[in-house]
Formats: C-alpha cells, sequence, structure tokens
C-alpha cells in the first residue's frame, strides 16, 4: 500500500485490537527506541522542533542580528495587504492546477500506450523517464532557458516555416507556460507508477467485458479508470504537494527574480526573496505556514473528494 | 509454472479442432486472425505515437549535447543535430570559467552525495526495522507521524533550521546538508524500506531469535543482507536527488569555496552574459553526466522503487 493509502486506512480503521496489538508484554520498547533514536532526534531537532520555532518567529520581526521581537499578528495583516504575495499566490495555483493535470494526463495516456506487453517497452520506458530525473537540476532549467529565449531552439524551429516566435521566457504572458511545459516534461515518474497500477488490474475483468461486448472506450471508462483511481488519486496527492514547493526552475529560469514582470514568482520564490535575500525571517516563516496551511487544504479537499471517485477493491 | 507450459499445449488442440472442421471453432480462429491483423496496425500506431513523443523530449538534450560541440554563434542559429567539426573549447573553457576548476565543485557535490547516502542508509535502515518489526508504544503514532512528514513542505522548517545552523557555525560547511540524512529525516527511504522489511519472511527472523539472537544480530545478519535492493534504490534515489538538491545549497553554501555543483552552474549563468553560452551548455552536460550514468546502471532499481512505494 502506498503512504497515502497506509495513512487513510489507520485514520479510517477504528475496529478491535489485533493480535499484535494485545500481546503488550510482548514489546521490545528498549530495542524500539534505540533504533528509532536517530528518526526520533532528527523529528525533534530537524523537524518539529523548527516547526514551533517557525509558528513563533511568524508572530515576531526578526532580521537574525536582533533579537525576535514580537508583533502579533503583524506579519499576517501585512500579507493581506501585498499584492506581490497575491500574485505569487496566483502564479503558483496557476502553476500547480494547470500543470499537475496536464502532466498526470500525459503520464496516463503514455501508459495506457505502453501497457500490454508492446515491443521495446524497456526502451522506451526509459526514454520516458529519464527526464524526471533530471527536470530538477539546474543544467535543465539553463537548457530550458535557451530553448524557450528570443533566438532559442523552439524558435529556430519555428522560424524554419516561417513563424517568428516570441521570447517565450521573456515574455510575461508565456513565460510560465514554458515552466508548466517543463513540469509535463517529468511525466517518466508517475508513468512508471501507473504501469505499475495497470498490470495489477485482473485480465479476466477485460475478457468479461469483451464476452459482453464492451468497446475499448467502455473498458477504459468502466474497467481501468475505477481500477487505477487509487493510483491516480496518489499521483494527485504527492504532485500537487511537491508542485507547491517548486523552486529551482523558476529560480534559474528567471534568473532568480521572478520575471519578466513577476510572472514567474513562484510563492516559494517571494519567500526566499525575503527570508534569505531580505533577512526578514519573521515574514518569511509566516508565509511558510500560510503555505504549510494551503497545502493541508487541497490535500484535505483532495482526501475529501476521494470518497465520491476513488474505488477501492477491497 | 504449470499454466505456462499448459498454454501451447492448448492452443495446439486449438489448431487441431479446427482442422477437423466444427464450425464454431472455425469461425474462432478466423476472427482470431482478422484481430491480429487489426492488433499489428494497433501495435504500428503505439509506435508511432511513442517515437514521436519520445523523440519530442529527447531532442533537447540530444541538441544541447551537439551544441556544447559547436562554436558559439552556431547555437542560436542550428537547429539541428549535425556536426561539422568538434569544438572542444567549450569544455576547456568551461571547466576553468569560476574561481576554481569545475571538478573542483564536483568533488564537492561528491562528498555531500556520499555523506548522504551514508546518513539514510544507517538512519533510514535502523527506524524501518523499528517499525516494521518491532512492537513498542506509540508505534501507530510515531508511524503516522512519519508518513505525514513525507508530506511536510521543507520551506516551513528552512527558516528557523537556517537560524540554527547559523548558530552552531554551520553555515558554508556541509553539515547543514548531511546531518539530516544521518537523523533520518528523509521519511520517504523509511517508508520504502519498512514496506521492503514487511515482505520478508517473519520466520526468518524467529529461526534466528531461537538460536539466541538478539535484535541487533537479526538486524545485521538477516535483515539487512536480505533488503540490498531497497539498499540499493535508496542509494540510487539518494544520490541523484542530492546531486540535484539547488535549494538547499543555495542557502547554506555562499562561499564559493564550498559551492556545489547546482550553485556553481548557477554563479556560471549569472556571472556570463549570453556569449558563452557553448561553455554554459558543456557544464551543464558535465553535470548531468553522474546523474545519467547512475540512471543507466541503476534503472532497474529506479524503477521497482517508484512502482512499489506508489503502489504495494
Amino acid at each position: 500500500m502506498s503512504a497515502i493509502g497506509e495513512l487513510s486506512t489507520m485514520t479510517r480503521r477504528k475496529g478491535p485490537a489485533t493480535k499484535e496489538e494485545k500481546k503488550a508484554n510482548g514489546r521490545d520498547n528498549k530495542a524500539a527506541y534505540i533504533f528509532l533514536l536517530p528518526w526520533l532526534v532528527g523529528l525533534v531537532a530537524i523537524t518539529i522542533g523548527p516547526m514551533l520555532m517557525s509558528l513563533y518567529l511568524s508572530f515576531t520581526d526578526y532580521n537574525l542580528l536582533q533579537p525576535p521581537e514580537w508583533v502579533g499578528l503583524d506579519n499576517f495583516v501585512r500579507m493581506f495587504g501585498d499584492a506581490r504575495l497575491h500574485n505569487s499566490l496566483g502564479v503558483t495555483f496557476t502553476y500547480v492546477l494547470v500543470g499537475v493535470p496536464l502532466q498526470l494526463a500525459v503520464a496516463l495516456l503514455i501508459a495506457l500506450v505502453l501497457d500490454k506487453g508492446l515491443r521495446g517497452l524497456p526502451f522506451y520506458r526509459s526514454v520516458f523517464y529519464l527526464p524526471s530525473l533530471l527536470g530538477g537540476s539546474v543544467a535543465i532549467a539553463i537548457l530550458w532557458k535557451q530553448i524557450f529565449g528570443t533566438t532559442g531552439l523552439v524558435n529556430q524551429v519555428l522560424a524554419m516555416v516561417g513563424i517568428q516566435g516570441p521570447g517565450w521566457i521573456s515574455d510575461p504572458g508565456t513565460a510560465l507556460g514554458s515552466i508548466i511545459l517543463l513540469h509535463v516534461w517529468t511525466f517518466g515518474a508517475p508513468m512508471i507508477i501507473f504501469l505499475a497500477g495497470l498490470r495489477q488490474i485482473p485480465v479476466m475483468y477485460y475478457e468479461a467485458a469483451k464476452v459482453d461486448g464492451a468497446t475499448t472506450l467502455q473498458q477504459f471508462w468502466r474497467i481501468t479508470l475505477p481500477m487505477l483511481s487509487p493510483i491516480i488519486f496518489f499521483n494527485l496527492v504527492l504532485q500537487i504537494i511537491g508542485s507547491f514547493q517548486s523552486f529551482t526552475q523558476a529560480f534559474i529560469v528567471s534568473g532568480g527574480n521572478g520575471g519578466p514582470s513577476d510572472s514567474t514568482m513562484f510563492f516559494t520564490l517571494y519567500l526566499y526573496q525575503k527570508g534569505f535575500g531580505q533577512f526578514d525571517m519573521g515574514y518569511a516563516s509566516a508565509m511558510a505556514w500560510f503555505l504549510l496551511v494551503i497545502i493541508g487544504v487541497f490535500t484535505a479537499i483532495n482526501f475529501i473528494a476521494s470518497k465520491y471517485w476513488v474505488f477501492y477493491d477491497d | 509454472m504449470t499454466k505456462l507450459q499448459s498454454l501451447p499445449a492448448a492452443s495446439s488442440s486449438d489448431a487441431k479442432a479446427g482442422q477437423s472442421g466444427k464450425s464454431p471453432r472455425r469461425r474462432e480462429s478466423r476472427g482470431n486472425l482478422a484481430f491480429s491483423r487489426s492488433a499489428r496496425t494497433k501495435g504500428l500506431i503505439k509506435h508511432a505515437i511513442l517515437i514521436l513523443v519520445g523523440g519530442v523530449m529527447i531532442y533537447p538534450l540530444l541538441w544541447m549535447v551537439v551544441s556544447s560541440l559547436r562554436p558559439n554563434d552556431l547555437i542560436f542559429r542550428e537547429p539541428g543535430l549535425w556536426l561539422e567539426s568538434l569544438e572542444m573549447s567549450n569544455y576547456t573553457d568551461g571547466w576553468s570559467a569560476l574561481t576554481h576548476p569545475f571538478g573542483h565543485y564536483m568533488i564537492n557535490s561528491a562528498i555531500v552525495v556520499l555523506g548522504s547516502i551514508v546518513g539514510n542508509l544507517v538512519s533510514c535502515s535502523m527506524a524501518a526495522y523499528a517499525f516494521a518489526r518491532l512492537q513498542f508504544s506509540g508505534k501507530k503514532l510515531f508511524f503516522g507521524i512519519m508518513l505525514l512528514t513525507i508530506m511536510l513542505p521543507f520551506h516551513v522548517v528552512i527558516v528557523p533550521q537556517y537560524i540554527l545552523f547559523s548558530q552552531i557555525g554551520w553555515v558554508n560547511t556541509f553539515w547543514p546538508l548531511i546531518v539530516p540524512k544521518l537523523l533520518a529525516t528523509d521519511a520517504f527511504f523509511v517508508f520504502l524500506m519498512v514496506q521492503f522489511i514487511r515482505g520478508i519472511p517473519k520466520d526468518l527472523d524467529e529461526a534466528a531469535r531461537i538460536d539466541g539472537a538478539g535484535h541487533p544480530r537479526i538486524f545485521l545478519r538477516v535483515i539487512l543482507p536480505l533488503m540490498v535492493p531497497a539498499l540499493a534504490t535508496t542509494t540510487i534515489f539518494t544520490f541523484i536527488w542530492t546531486w540535484n538538491d539547488f535549494f538547499g545549497a543555495l542557502i547554506y553554501l555562499t562561499d564559493p569555496d564550498m559551492f556545489t555543483v547546482p550553485v556553481a552552474l548557477r554563479a556560471f549563468v549569472d556571472s556570463q552574459s549570453a556569449t558563452s553560452w557553448g561553455s554554459l551548455f558543456a557544464m551543464s552536460i558535465v553535470s548531468l553526466l553522474p546523474v545519467f550514468l547512475v540512471f543507466l546502471f541503476g534503472q532497474r532499481f529506479l524503477i521497482k522503487g517508484i512502482a512499489t512505494t506508489g503502489i504495494k
């Protein structure tokens, strides 16, 4: 079961204790906590401690040099009136709401074409998977910057058929689109997960459907999609959480400033500028918590909505 | 096994039935023939789609490799892949374009990667053993927290982490990038290993326990040797993610002596105007080469890794 499946069953199951849980005297607390020691230290010192600390800092004015000064809700009030922040939210939402569905649709489509013992499958799979390993690197962001530049590869190809393309990344109207395309380009990882999921659908369902005279399209809507829905859900949740945190591509393509005219100013980029450019650590902490709440809300919506479309075969 | 062996037998008996002239059988076999022909054209269409999509995806990468071997001015005029001459100067220029030769940054990256791999292997496998095999109070709660931290945005902890590490005096050292790995904060790998250990038969632990082995010995002698595939997956993913990591290095490493490859490349982009795309491409390719090699030799583990954490 995936991490998400595991989490949702943990919250769903409230039945009687299993045999293992009842066997209280069979516990090895000492050994367990020794094995867990590095993880526990990390949880406290690297994760939960800093989380609480950043919650506190979000109510302060802090620039690393002077001690933090309590300002109450000032940072959050400031966020309400910060037009650049609102813009960065818009950019991030567009990126997530366009990029994620588009990427998953391509991943599913290619997985469907690749499924069922096609010759050369391992080769194709590698070709499609490679970009998702490289896509997060600075090197690929540099390549993108060239490809979608005014005299870049895309416009060179367009010029061959007589079209003069715009400067994709220097035009505020298309800059974000270029970065979304980079996200779609990395569809290989969800594709692999879809492929593995497709393998798990019992062949007999399709055979039965064929006997009943179902068309390929009907089989897709009635068998493939419902059976695959837990995996689509898993990909959706993970990709949304991940995409909200995208940083490198926008940073490199825009030269670190989120330009042109803030059209690629992702929320994380603005957070970086506030925190590590201007050392406005209190405000950056407030932004970080706001981001956590947004991601939490999106994930919660996802889980609630999943009750209506995700089909569990158990 | 038996299923596989029975398959050819079944089909040959089908063929015999067809020859003997039973009408329903014959109709079915004719249907199969028609089906296989349409399946072949279907296959061709599929291959055409895949080659087209794959070609469009990979073309930019190939073009970058070719362009890195071209004189600078051609990069903005030549969308094709043919090379008239091999221009190695992009590589030699790029290698020495920054304060240090590019190899210096690769060594820095290698140190961080190595530390991260060791950290993840040791700390995550220990935590995974506890979660998968031991009964202890608070297990459910901790396991739930561990799953949640997989999804926790890095940005929520980065500001206090930065303050913490800068107060210890660790800015411009590799410690802020390595120490969290030693403390199993990459919970994704803990989960991956828990899944793997759950698949190892418990009888093996029991047998070892009857022989008088304690948990450290069962872990080291029984479980670890059996979970090598999961360790390999962890190693490979840690390598690629750490090698590509930009945000952490950007924040903690500001001294050019300490730059890892991604921040060095970023400094290269900033320092050069559009005139030296050739050497920029060249160093980009040098930076991607280790990832590509790891992909080439380790993709079996990569693909298995994401498939199993996504499904089972």
